[in-house]
């Protein structure tokens, strides 16, 4: 199987996206939304041809709320973000941008939160992604308990989070880069793309493994890696056609879904589009990377 | 083997039979506008359009184990504050986030097609603060501070009311104090013959009347400088009730309801949209069987929205987002099936044989992967807030009924087809890949 055959060159290929989407995070750093910072987020919407953004801006920063950003929306709106405000000094807001008396904005939806509130939201964040990595782990070990050679089964959940972090990684460099562009955010929903990404990268994953158990233990091949090689074209269609119907089912999402759910429609493209490159061109081959490594160490 | 055959197409054609009802029971329960059998969808406020707010109760006052009664007070209290505002099914449920000491409490109020919250805010958190006070040894009254709490206070009313005294142009506010309210004030009057108690209403002083006599009837009356309109007000949020815990605002969320729409009408297309696209995917590539997945796939739909009624699920459009990812997963499921059917077909099995055997060995993979995608679902579960929980609920909603109806549905199905004769025709039905485009791999 000329997967793993050239195992190094996609090895390669997942280090350089892995690697730029790190540069990305680092250089761009990720632009974290109101959910997890607290804030207030007014969008509004003109009835007329919305007025100039440099005047808007210039408008909702001179009373005294601190810094407003200003983004535009769709065709005739702006989002407003600022800090924490209370619902009085949010109509003072939504008043001072009524440039003109016959184009009064309507107000589209606000959404507030408290500082503590955020950062709580932010904690339970991390730790749900920690726990489901986690649980992957005991849950991958579990179900291949019974493949102990010629790797044990815990080497194989430990793959499978290598895979996993190379998910999640690629979709928030993508993301840094967004945020650095069109003021894409970091969000609740943002985050849950990537929970469920690891939940339908690991099932690829899972996928293919499945495949590699039953082939040793029909004992297919003599060779650790001709097993692999043969689980992996018979598991290749199904990859390649599963991952393109969630995919093309994502990109309906995004083109003609809610403005709401359309960054998590394409992180979650990013996402099922990176996970199935891994679970066929990096967890299995590594499988047979880590395999030779050790056969090598113990015969020397 | 035709009495197992004669079984197998009957009860495929019961469940197409029962997927068509359960089918027309979602169309007419969205339709019907009274009776048992109406039952829309319930929608979330973000498609609906309204208010979603978080209070914090300040719980530190409160014994631990007192926590539970006072939070269900607290909720009572401002349900029938709300419930003045005439809104209609409000929701109003207290949360805890966190354990043990360091445990918040909240409370979530929802108001469907509330988007002015102004007046709403002022309704649910202002308590008009009544209280009784009495002069402290040797004051003379002439500064606020002189006088001293005595425990009496608006929570031992049992009813304001407004009275129109012949004698004075403005109206009074009577009030009638429940049994332990009507000890204290008995106590209060006694103590202080001849002294005056003063009655202050949110730190203002309203009135300081002499008492001339012991009051044991549990009756008082406050006679101030109110307009009728005033009064009205002030009876009418004494009834209401004081707060038994202070709250204040921590979330709030407005939707508009041309948002909302605009979003749902947009979800559903993108759904539609999204199926059709599969759907003539899986009939290109899969051919028969494919068009078995995309039947199932009906079933599978039918099946959810059912229950999306029943349970009730609140959608929300992260909550429809996780149901046409759940499509792709449903979809999933028939191609693994498929595969292995292929596979077991190349082995010169029979269709029955290679459908029997395909299904068993698929199941496996599909176990196995679909409980990963459980476990991120049940864990987005307990980390959402409201909006992420509808998407987790739905998702996994999703993955535990697509596991159903590929095992039950697809394999029904393709076994009561039954072809027996390898003929021209079979062979291109059961074969994959577009036409006259051989699968390579």
């Amino acid at each position: 199987m000329f997967v793993i055959k050239y195992r190094k060159i996609f090895y390669l290929i997942s280090g350089l996206a892995v690697a730029a989407s790190l540069g990305s995070i680092l250089y761009f750093g990720l632009n974290i939304g109101i959910d997890f910072t607290g804030g207030t987020l007014v969008e509004v919407s003109y009835p007329a041809t919305r007025p100039d953004l440099e005047a808007v801006r210039q408008a909702a920063n001179q009373i005294n709320l601190g810094s407003v950003t200003v983004q535009p929306t769709g065709e005739d709106g702006y989002i407003l973000r600022l800090k924490t405000v209370s619902e009085s000094e949010k109509d003072s807001l939504i008043k001072a941008v009524t440039l003109s008396a016959d184009n009064v904005p309507a107000e589209e939806r606000t959404n507030s939160i408290g500082p503590a509130l955020g950062s709580e939201l932010a904690q339970r964040g991390l730790m749900a992604i920690g726990l489901v990595a986690l649980l992957i782990i005991l849950y991958i070990a579990f179900v291949f308990r019974h493949v102990s050679r010629p790797v044990s089964s815990w080497k194989y959940g430990l793959i499978a989070i290598v895979a996993l972090l190379h998910d999640i990684i690629i979709p928030t460099g993508v993301f840094a880069y967004l945020g650095a562009v069109r003021g894409a955010e970091v969000d609740a929903l943002f985050l849950t793309a990537l929970l469920t990404i690891l939940g339908l990268s690991v099932n690829d994953t899972i996928v293919v493994f499945d495949r590699i158990r039953e082939n040793l233990q029909n004992k297919v091949a003599s060779h650790f890696d001709d097993v692999v090689g043969i689980s992996l074209k018979q598991t290749f269609t199904r990859s390649i056609n599963t991952s393109l119907v969630l995919i093309l089912i994502l990109l309906s999402l995004y083109f003609f879904g809610g403005t709401t759910t359309r960054d998590f429609a394409l992180v979650l493209v990013i996402g099922m589009f990176v996970g199935t490159y891994s679970s066929i061109f990096l967890a299995s081959p590594l499988l047979v990377t880590w395999q030779k490594w050790s056969e090598k160490r113990s015969t020397k | 083997m035709a009495g197992v055959m004669f079984k197998t197409r009957l009860t495929a054609i019961l469940l197409l039979f029962l997927a068509l009802g359960l089918g027309y029971f979602v169309y007419y329960s969205e339709t019907a506008s009274t009776g048992y059998f109406n039952l829309p969808f319930k929608l979330g406020l973000d498609l609906s359009g309204g208010s979603h707010l978080v209070y914090e109760a300040d719980t530190t006052a409160i014994a631990t184990g007192e926590v539970d009664e006072a939070m269900s007070s607290l909720r009572e209290v401002i349900e029938r504050r709300i419930n003045v505002f005439g809104v209609s099914e409000p929701l109003i449920q207290a949360e805890q986030a966190g354990f043990g000491a360091s445990a918040s409490h909240r409370l979530i109020v929802e108001l469907p097609g509330v988007t002015n919250l102004n007046e709403a805010l002022n309704l649910i958190a202002e308590t008009p603060n009544l209280e009784f006070k009495t002069l402290a040894p040797g004051a003379t009254g002439e500064v606020l501070t002189d006088f001293v709490d005595t425990g009496l206070t608006g929570r031992y009313l049992e009813r304001a009311s407004v009275q129109f005294t012949q004698t004075n142009l403005g109206p009074s506010i009577s009030l009638n104090f429940n049994p332990e309210g009507s000890r204290l004030f008995a106590e209060l009057t006694e103590s202080n013959i001849g002294q005056p108690v003063a009655i202050f209403l949110d730190g203002i002083l309203l009135s300081a009347p002499i008492v001339q006599e012991k009051i044991g009837n549990g009756q008082a009356e406050i006679t101030g400088q109110f307009s009728v309109e005033e009064a009205k007000t002030l009876v009418r949020n004494l009834n209401l009730g004081a707060l038994p815990v202070p709250i204040h605002l921590i979330s709030s969320q407005t939707i508009g309801a041309t948002l909302g729409a605009d979003a749902l009408a947009k979800g559903v297309y993108a759904g539609l949209l999204g199926l059709a696209v599969v759907a003539s995917l899986m009939i290109l590539w899969y051919r028969l069987p494919g068009l078995v997945a995309v039947v199932s796939l009906g079933v599978y739909i039918i099946l959810m929205l059912a229950l999306f009624k029943l349970i009730p699920v609140t959608l929300t459009a992260a909550g429809i987002a996780g149901f046409i990812l759940s499509i792709g997963i449903a979809i999933d499921a028939n191609v693994l099936i498929f595969e292995r059917l292929r596979e077991e077909l190349r082995e010169g099995k029979s269709l029955y044989e290679a459908t029997i055997d395909g299904f068993a060995r698929a199941w496996l993979s599909i176990r196995d992967s679909n409980l990963s995608s459980l476990i991120s679902a049940i864990i987005l579960f307990w980390f959402g807030t409201s909006m992420i929980k509808g998407f987790a609920l739905t998702m996994a909603l999703g993955i535990v009924i697509s596991m159903f109806t590929a095992i039950t549905v697809t394999r029904t199905f393709l076994l009561a087809i039954g072809v027996k004769h390898k003929t021209k025709l079979t062979s291109f039905l059961f074969s994959s890949g577009f036409y006259k485009l051989k699968a390579k791999i």
